[in-house]
């Protein structure tokens, strides 16, 4: 038969711990060789310097923001911040009403007017250019044989737009270079001709005046595209939905434009979003109806996307800056540096404490929270990776408070075993019992303590949650490491000579804490009156152990409880002495 | 030694040898509470609120770290060179940082006093930052805050409610963290303390500790009350009392332990780092740690004691207690011990 005491059940449980700790590191591990993990958390922040900027979007006609208007107002930052250039830039939405931006470093003047501009979308129609002219005329035309306009232009669509510093602001530009496909500040007026970039193709064009704002989009959609026949095909096409006026209008630039016929740049008209081209579709037909559908090489993906990018233009939302912060690196290291300080300050006191109240015990506690440490620390590591979990102040600040909460569990059980001892039990069934006791309170307790972070990270915002989080995964470390760790290494200690015999420096010693055994063998309760025997200890150890290995279980405890009361005496001496 | 009578001192109050009357004396401590929170509620009113921090008045704020002088009029006069009206505020946070707050400033209006604070105080180009917040920033995180005080003084009385099988340990574990929360705050009031954002982190981490301080207390009182209605030796009231002095002194380390690292934050924070996230949150954690666990002692116990007290099958089994007292006192002819 198998032996399945608790020593051996100790035993496999730390062994659990310590394949649980391994799996994690090795994640982690493998996470930082083949993918983006690291081996040190990653940062938030106040502790690695930026500028955070909370916007609150603002939507024409002052109505109430949607969930989904929130996203697409993310989204739009996304687009306008990733194209201005800033690495690493992260929007996220608080509350279902703000968008906040965190940037690293400090944003210039344009990207942060940039970030506020509320999303303008225009369709002009097309007057020179097309796809895959990105980069600038090596040889500019001279001067002479630029084109001229003739006379006015008489409708959007006119060549005569083109004036030969226009032409030469088209030739100039490089839709290669990152610089050029900024997203613009400022757009060209409505009624003047551009010259704008489609990133997607690569290709430049001259554009003219706006002929249907962005605001005429009732709404957009995707699917698949259908057939005459009403039989779906396997293209995906962009449909568009135009309010009254915008079906209107359309309907009359569709009419020129078609009238112009495929093959000339002027039967496509463009998309102009943020004074970048979304799309150049060419014109297969007049749209009379206000629902045009845009087809060609779509993914389903990039379909989404169209639809989605015209839907802004349906609904221009602006951003009122709500608050910019700026953090500077050295203050955000010098903070987190001050942090870490005062936490190995405050857990070295901690470690100090309890050696004072719990002797050698204390070690178990220190080790306990080492222990609690390493797991919240790969954790946070890999959450930062896996989730883009970024480690505050407010958090670091959690880890710190974490540190008392953490170390209770361990006093709680503590207290019950030398209650339990209290009560005249012998060590190991006095961890056993407390630990039965212990456990209830612990996992009461820790609930009402992840009742809190849970609450905290959904209902709060800004760093009340970065706060909510570290607080929750550390009552979560704190539950597995006294369970896994804290119980078992007492389970195997209760077997040691050091611990099992109360000696005085263990933190367990009956005597001091009162003991009195309650069972004394052979029938005999304790009178609470009877003053406790004194025994003197075996001088020859071995022999004792070897004795102690013959007896029975009921002469064990009996001698346990004898070396217990000798131990009492010797100390009770020593106060005398005192 | 004195880890001997510490030692000591836990048996005693473990047999009870050693005991404080803390349900006994319950009406002193229910009125010094009472009187506490009224003064708390009194000395905002009195006073016009809070101390509130910028983030809940809207402005602009400069930081200038590093900086060997702190005199306060370079500050000024970098605001007021660029806005004659504003009145800023000027504070020396930390040993070599200023703090400069003013009403909200435009952009080109900030670009000049930080420049002008980059001369005044001889520091180098980043370690001048500047920050603005809105009005209705610190609005949202309060209001968002008090919403997850609701729901979780709920979900929290639910919880215990079940795990205790009885409302009246909820109650009277909701009572004393109120009573909790309003004397902090009435001493955030009292001592001027700012408000921020971290403060109100701050709050509602006490709320989870006090909460979790009263938790493992009334686990023992439960324990020890488990046969509470069948017990001849002690009366209800005593074993409520026996409970709460056997939990003392883990009360005790436990309060010491959680506070060793709040207090070295805090005290690193004041001497080296400046108002900032941390010494907020640990201030209103130092505060919240020591007035939850007395108010586990004193009001959450107490009053749990107190609203079963009166219960019938509790009187019944007091009188059989005394009764029984009151017979062996007459048998030996000694004082029965309290």
């Amino acid at each position: 038969m198998p032996r399945t005491g608790p020593g051996t059940a100790a035993k496999r449980t730390l062994v659990w711990l310590g394949a649980l700790t391994a799996l994690l590191a090795i994640l982690l591990g493998a996470g930082s060789y083949w993918s983006t993990a690291s081996w040190s958390p990653r940062l938030a922040l106040d502790l690695e310097g930026g500028t955070q900027m909370i916007l609150a979007p603002r939507v024409q006609g002052g109505s109430e923001i949607t969930p989904e208007q929130l996203d697409q107002a993310v989204e739009i930052i996304r687009q306008r911040v990733d194209g201005s250039g800033v690495a690493e830039a992260e929007i996220n939405t608080q509350s279902g009403q703000n968008v906040i931006v965190s940037l690293p470093g400090t944003p210039d003047p344009q990207t942060r007017d940039l970030i506020q501009a509320s999303a303008q979308m225009e369709f002009r129609p097309v007057l020179a250019g097309g796809p895959g002219q990105a980069a600038a005329a090596e040889t500019p035309t001279p001067d002479d044989q630029l084109p001229k306009p003739a006379a006015e232009p008489k409708d959007a669509s006119d060549p005569n737009w083109i004036t030969p510093e226009l032409y030469k602001q088209f030739e100039a530009l490089d839709c290669l270079d990152p610089a050029a496909l900024e997203p613009a500040e400022e757009t060209a007026p409505a009624d003047q001709p551009m010259v704008a970039c489609e990133p997607d193709t690569q290709g430049k064009y001259i554009l003219g005046p706006v002929e249907v704002p962005g605001t005429d989009i009732s709404t957009a959609s995707y699917g698949l595209q259908r057939s005459p026949q009403g039989q779906a095909l396997n293209t995906w096409a962009v449909n568009i939905d135009f309010n009254d006026e915008g079906t209107e209008t359309f309907r009359e630039v569709t009419e020129r434009l078609y009238a112009i016929g495929t093959g000339d740049p002027r039967n496509q008209f463009a998309i102009v979003l943020d004074g970048r081209i979304v799309s150049a579709p060419t014109t297969n037909a007049v749209i009379a109806d206000g629902n045009p559908q845009i087809s060609g090489n779509f993914t389903e993906e990039s379909a989404a996307a169209l639809a989605e990018q015209l839907k802004y233009g349906a609904l221009p939302i602006s951003f009122e800056i709500q608050s910019e912060q700026q953090i500077s690196a050295t203050l955000g290291a010098d903070q987190l540096r001050l942090g870490l300080v005062a936490g190995l300050i405050g857990l070295l006191l901690v470690a100090v404490y309890s050696m004072f109240q719990y002797r050698l015990l204390g070690l178990v506690t220190i080790a306990s929270l080492v222990v609690a440490g390493v797991l919240t620390y790969l954790a946070i590591c890999i959450l930062g990776w896996t989730e883009n979990y970024r480690l505050s102040l407010a958090g670091v600040a959690g880890l710190i408070v974490a540190i008392g909460q953490t170390a209770d569990s361990f006093i709680v059980y503590f207290e019950r075993i030398r209650d339990e001892l209290r009560d005249g039990r012998g060590l190991i069934s006095a961890v056993e019992n407390g630990w039965r006791r212990a456990k209830r309170t612990v996992l009461a307790s820790k609930a009402v303590n992840l009742l809190a972070a849970l609450v905290l990270y959904f209902v709060a915002v800004g760093n009340v949650r970065g706060f909510a989080f570290t607080l929750g995964l550390t009552a979560i470390a704190d539950l597995v490491v006294v369970f896994l760790f804290t119980h078992p290494v007492l389970r195997l200690l209760a077997r040691t000579k050091f611990f099992g015999e109360g000696h005085p420096w263990s933190g367990l010693d009956p005597s001091r804490l009162g003991g009195i055994p309650l069972y004394r063998g052979a029938g005999r309760l304790r009178d609470p009156a009877e003053k406790p025997v004194v025994i003197a200890r075996a001088k020859n150890k071995g022999a004792s152990a070897e004795a102690e290995r013959r007896m029975t279980i009921a002469e064990r405890r009996r001698a346990e409880q004898q070396k217990a009361l000798a131990g009492r005496t010797g100390s009770s001496q020593k106060e005398n002495n005192e | 030694m004195s880890r001997t009578s510490f030692a000591t001192f836990g048996n005693e109050l473990y047999s009870g040898k050693r005991s404080y009357p803390f349900v006994a004396k319950r009406n002193l401590w229910f009125l010094i509470a009472g009187l506490a929170i009224l003064v708390s509620i009194i000395i905002p009113v009195v006073k016009g609120g809070f101390n509130l921090g910028i983030d809940f008045r809207g402005g602009s704020e400069f930081t200038v770290s590093a900086t060997g002088n702190t005199d306060t009029a370079i500050g000024e006069a970098a605001v007021t060179d660029v806005v004659p009206d504003a009145v800023p505020r000027v504070t020396n946070i930390a040993a070599d940082t200023m703090r400069v707050q003013t009403e909200r400033l435009t952009d080109d209006e900030t670009l000049s006093v930080r420049d002008n604070l980059i001369s005044g105080y001889g520091v180098g180009e980043d370690q001048v930052t500047s920050s603005f917040v809105g009005p209705t920033w610190g609005e949202d995180v309060s209001r968002q805050a008090l919403i997850g005080f609701g729901v979780f003084v709920l979900l929290a009385a639910i919880l215990m409610a079940i795990y205790f099988r009885t409302w009246k340990m909820a109650l009277a574990a909701m009572a004393a963290l109120v009573v909790v929360m309003v004397v902090t705050a009435g001493l955030y009031s009292l001592s001027n303390f700012e408000v921020t954002p971290s403060a109100i982190i701050g709050f509602l981490t006490i709320l989870s500790y006090a909460l979790y301080d009263t938790v493992v207390v009334f686990d023992k009182i439960r324990e020890n009350t488990a046969d509470g209605a069948t017990s001849t030796r002690r009366t209800f009231a005593e074993q409520v009392n026996l409970a709460v002095n056997q939990t003392l002194v883990r009360s005790i380390n436990t309060s010491v332990v959680a506070i060793l690292p709040v207090a070295s934050i805090l005290f690193i924070g004041s001497f080296l780092l400046g108002a900032g996230t941390l010494q907020d949150l640990s201030l209103a954690l130092f505060i919240g740690i020591i007035l939850g666990t007395l108010g586990t002692i004193f009001i959450a116990a107490p009053l749990y004691a107190a609203l079963r007290l009166n219960e019938p099958e509790l009187k019944k089994q007091e009188k059989k207690v005394l009764d029984r007292r009151a017979l062996e006192s007459v048998s030996s002819g000694a004082h029965p011990a309290r």
